[in-house]
């Protein structure tokens, strides 16, 4: 079936789609979002319930292929020691993630620059700074401006309390001499914009109840549709289609009825993450376009970069906040700055988690052989439970081109669409700096008095943050989109997710895909008399 | 083997037997073990996308046993259970997690461990603000980001 054809349509929902659907939603033209996921419920999320952490192992999970929703569409992993997690449908990934909100350094658009490694992005950090402010005020954020080792920023809202966690660290920190501060996150710590502020719940990562944590289900999303812009969901993307003019002319989707349907646009952009991006670009194959849409590069799926997070974490006689909390309020950027002396290039934020809830302290202490069976469990469990901190030091994951996401050729989703491929090794490089991450992380642990220490190299289900599979730059040939977004081989073809990412840094992406996204509506908007051209 | 969607009672046996192993009841911290029928009523009444790899898990208990569990002596049965946690792999991990999670919901458990009975929504928990002076040495110290 074919439908009137719209000016602008998006593909995905999530935190770039809802982002760039509100930044053009001004310009009053007909614009289209899709969605291969539905509207989420509130009431049905875990901490609703008493069985709150055994979701976290099954209809929670961070991992598609756990947990297998319908709106899921299956990843083979295997050759990956990171297995990709996110979440599918309105807000996608931003429903169920920690709120951690830090951005790219300006150092991180230069690495080829000052470091000589990588390639310089094509645009640099004070080209996103009114992106940034303005994603801050919609995603509503809250934190503590002034830290002298990070980008300055305006959170319109206090930081998060330090609660019972925070002092243990901040103490441990102060007598190693290292660098800490309070973390800017996507927690609203008071009302906010319709939000309620919150309360610690404590789950934040798989969706909050309460509405605190900003997703883009309930922070873009209302004030884009009210603005005019049209969100259909349950509405799975097989392809992009091209005339004979090399254009883009529309997407073949399938509906929440399973029927394929034809939607034609002037303008199609792409919001899918650094996974879905390239895997729609590669199923979208056309005589005119054999090794995928927007591939003569050839780096279409290529360059993926992770973020391997070296994790670890021990145990201290005080209590922590474990599950009465947002699980992470604070950030460390001691090692982020290259410093050749370290054996590596580059570096890594640190954040750092508060505790875990009863049912996964057991579980993982008993998994990593702290935790004994037998008559000695309980009074080992009452010594771990509730006293848990832990150290992440989250790499900047250089790219590599063998590093990549390609077409499985067995694996398809529940509409028969052939499913994504990774291919993935974690480089010397990052090796190296996992290693130092975690020797700092066992200093600073055992400055705060912690024992039984576990380490987790990687988080195996760390793949969170997906990035540099469509790059941005300057030259066509090695590049997938310029500098502003746009695809160097069909004019009207767009990209605003975290795969135009060029080099990752070492922090979590999502408010700087987001400031990016805002970045490409603002660049289309003041070019729209000649966006072809 | 078991149905797709149930255990067969020689499997709810074991792992009735084996709950008791990974948590056996404590007069100390006057908690039931992991084979209470309470637990194990909701075990089975949840198990749900785990039942197979949990059977899976039961099955390789089952061989190694060469019996039913609890017919071995504790000596025998500590040996046996070390070689399933050690073989099992995804199977026997699934089914010891399966384990924990209901024990560590379980009313009597959670108030042994002076935790509230409840869901954490709506009531949520209070957080202390914490001591913000400790941030005053980082503030002392300063430092400056790396700037192209």
């Amino acid at each position: 079936m074919k439908h009137d054809p719209v000016d602008v349509l998006i593909i995905g929902a999530g935190a770039s789609g809802a982002a760039v659907a509100w930044g053009l939603a001004e310009t009053r033209m007909h614009i289209l979002c899709l969605d291969q996921g539905g509207w989420m419920k509130p009431s049905e999320y875990p901490s609703t319930g008493r069985d709150w952490e055994a979701k976290f192992y099954g209809d929670w999970s961070t991992s598609p292929n756990i947990r297998g929703r319908p709106e899921d569409y299956p990843v083979n992993d295997d050759n990956s020691p990171i297995k990709v997690v996110n979440f599918n449908g309105v807000g996608g990934s931003t429903v169920m993630y920690t709120a951690h909100w830090p951005r790219l350094h300006p150092s991180d658009f230069k690495v080829k620059t000052l470091d000589g490694v990588a390639d310089d992005w094509p645009i640099d950090y004070d080209a996103l700074t009114p992106f940034f402010e303005e994603n801050d005020r919609i995603m509503g954020v809250s934190g503590l401006s002034g830290d002298p080792l990070s980008p300055l920023t305006h959170p319109p809202m206090p930081p998060q309390p330090l609660g019972l966690s925070g002092p243990l660290i901040g103490k441990a920190m102060n007598k190693l001499g290292w660098h800490w501060w309070p973390s800017d996150t996507t927690v609203a710590t008071m009302d906010y914009e319709g939000r309620a502020r919150c309360i610690n719940l404590g789950h934040c990562t798989p969706a909050c109840a309460q509405g605190a944590k900003a997703s883009t289900d309930i922070t873009y999303w209302p004030q884009a549709i009210r603005a005019g812009v049209e969100l259909k969901t349950h509405c799975r993307v097989r392809e992009i289609l091209t005339n004979e003019h090399g254009m883009a002319s529309g997407v073949v989707y399938y509906d929440k009825d399973g029927v394929e349907q034809f939607q034609p646009a002037e303008v199609v952009i792409i919001a899918c993450n650094g996974v879905g991006t390239p895997r729609l670009l590669l199923n979208s194959v056309s005589g005119r376009f054999p090794n995928g849409l927007a591939n003569s590069s050839g780096l279409v799926g290529k360059n993926l970069m992770f973020h391997p997070y070296a994790q670890i974490y021990g145990f201290v006689k005080e209590p922590t906040d474990s599950n009465r909390a947002p699980p992470t309020c604070l950030w460390s950027k001691e090692f982020y700055d290259t410093d050749l002396s370290r054996g590596f290039v580059r570096g890594y934020g640190i954040q750092f988690g508060r505790g875990a809830g009863p049912v996964f302290e057991a579980v993982a202490s008993e998994q990593k052989g702290i935790l004994p069976w037998g008559a000695d469990h309980h009074r080992v469990f009452r010594r771990l439970n509730g006293h848990r901190l832990a150290v992440s030091a989250i790499c900047e994951d250089l790219p590599e081109e063998h590093n990549r996401v390609t077409l499985d050729p067995v694996l398809k989703d529940s509409h028969g669409i052939p499913a994504p491929r990774i291919d993935y090794t974690i480089s010397e490089n990052s090796r190296k700096m996992m290693e130092h991450g975690l020797a700092r992380g066992r200093e600073i642990l055992e400055a705060a008095g912690a024992t039984d220490i576990c380490i987790n190299n990687p988080i195996p289900w760390g793949g969170w943050h997906l990035l540099g599979t469509a790059r941005m730059g300057t030259d066509p040939a090695r590049s997938v989109v310029n500098e502003w977004g746009r695809s160097h081989d069909v004019k009207n073809l767009f990209i605003v997710d975290g795969s135009v990412f060029v080099t990752s840094g070492g922090v979590n992406p999502t408010s700087t895909i987001q400031a990016i996204a805002l970045y490409v509506a603002d660049q289309m908007k003041q070019r729209l008399a000649n966006l072809f051209d | 083997m078991s149905a797709a969607n149930e255990l067969t009672s020689a499997q709810r046996d074991n792992l009735r037997t084996v709950a008791a192993m990974i948590i056996p009841a404590s007069d100390e911290y006057k908690v039931p073990g992991a084979d209470d029928p309470a637990i194990q009523a909701d075990m089975l009444a949840t198990l749900g996308r785990d039942t197979a790899l949990v059977a899976q898990a039961l099955d390789h208990l089952a061989r190694l046993a060469g019996k039913p569990l609890a017919e071995l002596d504790a000596a025998k049965r500590d040996a046996i259970a070390k070689e399933f946690r050690a073989t099992g792999g995804v199977a026997a991990a699934t089914l010891v997690r399966v384990v924990l999670q209901c024990y560590y919901r379980d009313d009597r458990v959670l108030r042994s461990l002076g935790l509230e009975l409840r869901a954490p929504f709506p009531k949520g928990y209070t957080l202390e603000q914490g001591d913000w002076s400790l941030l005053d040495p980082v503030r002392v110290r300063g430092g400056r980001m790396r700037i192209p």
